[in-house]
């Protein structure tokens, strides 16, 4: 893929940050518009239809910005049983799904063959399985004693097919002191896509933003993905949204639409190597969901069958395929749904 | 640096004539109008309006301490779109007494309000008196504000049952306190959708003469188009190019203001509502094309106040106000808050990168 260049050359950090500083929106938006159309000259606009299958929400990572985690002793603790996750998986196969976005907490109770089980079980229905975002490797290899490449292997092995680009947060250490001090760090973030690029999985990317970073750790952010990316190829798409205040979890004000979009077009700008830029319907609703058509994004993520995490900070948008589709064609583009590495369905 | 990449690139042909003309000074035509209201190429059409928006208003983006009121939901025009009206004999409908609506008003958290948004059904037993003394009550509880009433609806309603004029009528309003007249009750100026969806309801003609008569009386009027139900984007650009050539003659509009249709609990339930890609399309043309109107509102309780806050840079320049009890919207499954606080309205325009600046009715800046 050709590299876009600004006067020959890469926005570097200082230019960059003078963009997000001082371009007005609708001339970031239509710089995420050349690029866009650059990397993806058709007029298609993707979405997949899948299902978020979280198997446990018990978690030990306990980050300030999460609604969705519970300790082990707490009545609404869980993990998913076999029969569940079976019949789960039917309802998806039922309703046209072909893969399920598999997270879960950082559970210090489920072992390597728990996990292996529930992989070979997917595997055997039929499903494509984007599961366990590099927090949870990273868990995985520190808990069972093993390392990053051999706990993906293992995975690979069962029927992982490739990795959610969760858990991200903001790749700054001095943020994830603070918000999330016992989840991996950025490094290692960046170590499992590395490694999973390496063993020939795709992932995708995202950025959690709005909190306690500033705007030059979000442009860092933006950038770390760049470089992996130039040396590995692997990421196939990158997922910026903004975290969403819930009643329990890190105060904050909540970023609106104009920063939501001012962000989602400097990553188009900037991630020149990376094919594809989702917006974020789930926390932006479908309105702004489908402007931001307009501001970098060709790809409107998934119709998610069932969705936890966000709806439990309190935010609950519900798009049915066909809205999707009526969102996409309405802002000027072409609806092509895809499989989880964005290949055509239709 | 980067910019360079951008420079006044104009994807869509049918927006050079109208980037051309605009920047001639030339006016758009019916066809320029229907080009923006159709076009893929929605920044380019936001870009043009923006700076025409810049040219009118510099940084600014302005709002008002409000305060809506529904003095009743009794209403005999029964339009399809509307999930606000009920009939006479209905359990849940009302009619607020002048009292009753001045004790609500007075109980507004808002300091120092500076606008009552008075607007009602057609109820067969309201009167001008009751009009009156809906005005003077008002005015008594909260002699700070400036009370917008009546739209041209309710106004033609109140003289055929009092036998007056409507200019009769409007004088008698402007006596007992009436600053200002919304915009509401024009929906679309289109006979064929009238005949369809408010058969009962006020025509064009009436409308645009009414608010005519308001004109040369001083009373200041907003506009409205409520839009995304069963008009085309021809329709759309008629209606504009109506108000445009009233303002040429009359001078009074203050404001135009977008009302996207909200299909829930209507008898139009079944039609999906515009989308966003409508809603920015229409306030950019409407910016363009209605040179003569100072003010192009996003409207937040119908809108989203995000997308409300994305429309400022897409030619709106007013996010309306506080609102605090807002109805009409609501019935019809609007999401949004029915109020918002001064705090989130000067935020969500810092946000955008403006200045808020407050305004009372007239849209001349108040405030600190």
């Amino acid at each position: 893929m050709g590299k876009i260049s600004f006067q020959g050359s890469r926005l570097g950090k200082e230019a960059a940050l003078r963009l997000y500083g001082e371009a007005d929106l609708l001339e970031l938006g239509s710089l995420a518009n050349e690029v866009r159309h650059l990397l993806n000259p058709s007029p298609n606009v993707t979405y997949t239809v899948d299902r978020n299958i979280n198997y446990t929400n018990v978690c030990v990572s306990r980050c300030g910005f999460c609604a969705f985690w519970r300790p082990p002793e707490h009545p609404e603790a869980y993990v998913l049983d076999l029969e569940t996750l079976e019949s789960k998986c039917e309802e998806t196969l039922s309703l046209g799904g072909t893969q399920v976005l598999y997270q879960g907490g950082l559970n210090p109770f489920l072992g390597l063959s728990w996990h292996l089980e529930r992989l070979r079980l997917m595997r055997s229905m039929g499903l494509w399985v984007h599961g366990f975002s590099p927090p949870e490797i990273i868990f995985m290899a520190k808990t069972w004693g093993m390392g990053v490449r051999e706990v993906l292997e293992k995975l690979v092995d069962a029927g992982l097919g490739s990795i959610p680009g969760g858990g991200a947060e903001i790749l700054s250490d001095r943020v994830r002191r603070a918000v999330s001090p016992l989840k991996c760090s950025s490094r290692e973030w960046l170590q499992v896509m590395r490694e999973a690029h390496l063993l020939g999985l795709k992932t995708t990317a995202t950025m959690m933003f709005g909190h306690i970073e500033t705007e030059e750790e979000r442009v860092d952010h933006i950038l770390a993905i760049r470089s992996l990316q130039d040396e590995t190829g692997g990421f196939t798409a990158f997922i910026p949204w903004p975290y969403q205040p819930g009643k329990r979890t890190l105060r904050a004000r909540k970023v609106g639409p104009v920063t939501y979009l001012r962000t989602l077009a400097l990553s188009r700008i900037l991630l020149d190597n990376v094919p594809h830029i989702q917006a974020s319907w789930v926390t932006q609703g479908p309105q702004i969901g489908q402007v931001a058509l307009h501001f970098g994004a060709d790809d409107m993520g998934s119709t998610m069958i069932e969705e936890n995490v966000v709806a439990s900070a309190g935010v609950r948008f519900k798009v049915s395929e066909t809205e999707i589709r009526e969102l996409i064609v309405k802002a000027g583009f072409r609806p092509l749904k895809r499989d989880v590495l964005y290949r055509p369905l239709e | 640096m980067a910019c360079d990449l951008s420079e006044e690139r104009i994807g869509d042909p049918g927006l050079i004539p109208v980037a051309e003309k605009i920047s001639s000074g030339e006016r758009l035509d019916l066809g320029d109008a229907i080009n923006c209201l159709k076009t893929r190429d929605l920044l380019s059409l936001g870009k043009l309006a923006d700076k025409k928006r810049r040219a009118i208003h510099g940084e600014k983006a302005t709002f008002i301490r409000n305060y809506h009121l529904n003095y009743t939901n009794i209403c005999k025009n029964g339009c399809m779109f509307c999930a606000f009206h009920r009939g006479l004999d209905s359990p849940d409908g009302y009619l607020m007494s002048p009292e009753e609506a001045a004790q609500r008003v007075s109980q507004s958290p808002i300091e120092p309000l500076r606008e009552v948004h008075i607007v009602g059904g057609c109820h067969p037993g309201v009167s001008l008196e009751y009009c009156v003394e809906l005005l003077r009550a008002i005015k008594r509880a909260r002699p700070e504000a400036h009370l917008k009433a009546f739209t041209a609806v309710e106004v033609d309603h109140v003289s055929r049952k009092e036998g007056i004029s409507t200019g009769e009528c409007l004088r008698r309003l402007k006596e007992a306190g009436l600053d200002a007249m919304p915009g509401g009750g024009a929906e679309v100026f289109s006979e064929r959708l009238r005949e369809v969806l408010f058969p009962a309801k006020i025509d064009a003609k009436r409308w645009l003469q009414i608010h005519a008569q308001a004109h040369e009386l001083q009373i200041p009027t907003n506009a409205t188009l409520l839009y995304g139900h069963l008009e085309t984007e021809e329709e759309r650009a008629l209606h504009l190019l109506k108000l445009r050539d009233q303002q040429d003659r009359s001078r009074g509009f203050q404001a135009f203001i977008p009302l996207p249709f909200q299909p829930r609990n209507t008898r139009l339930s079944h039609l999906p509502g515009p989308t966003a890609m409508d809603t920015l399309r229409l306030v950019a043309t409407a910016r363009l094309v209605l040179d003569n109107f100072p003010s192009i509102k996003a409207y937040w309780v119908m809108m989203g106040k995000g997308l409300a806050q994305v429309a400022l840079h897409f030619g709106a320049d007013d996010l309306e106000g506080t609102i605090v009890q807002e109805k009409i919207a609501h019935e019809a499954g609007a999401e949004t808050e029915s109020g918002l606080t001064v705090e989130e309205l000067e935020a969500l325009i810092r946000e955008a990168g403006l200045e808020p600046q407050e305004r009372d009715t007239f849209h001349r800046p108040v405030g600190p």
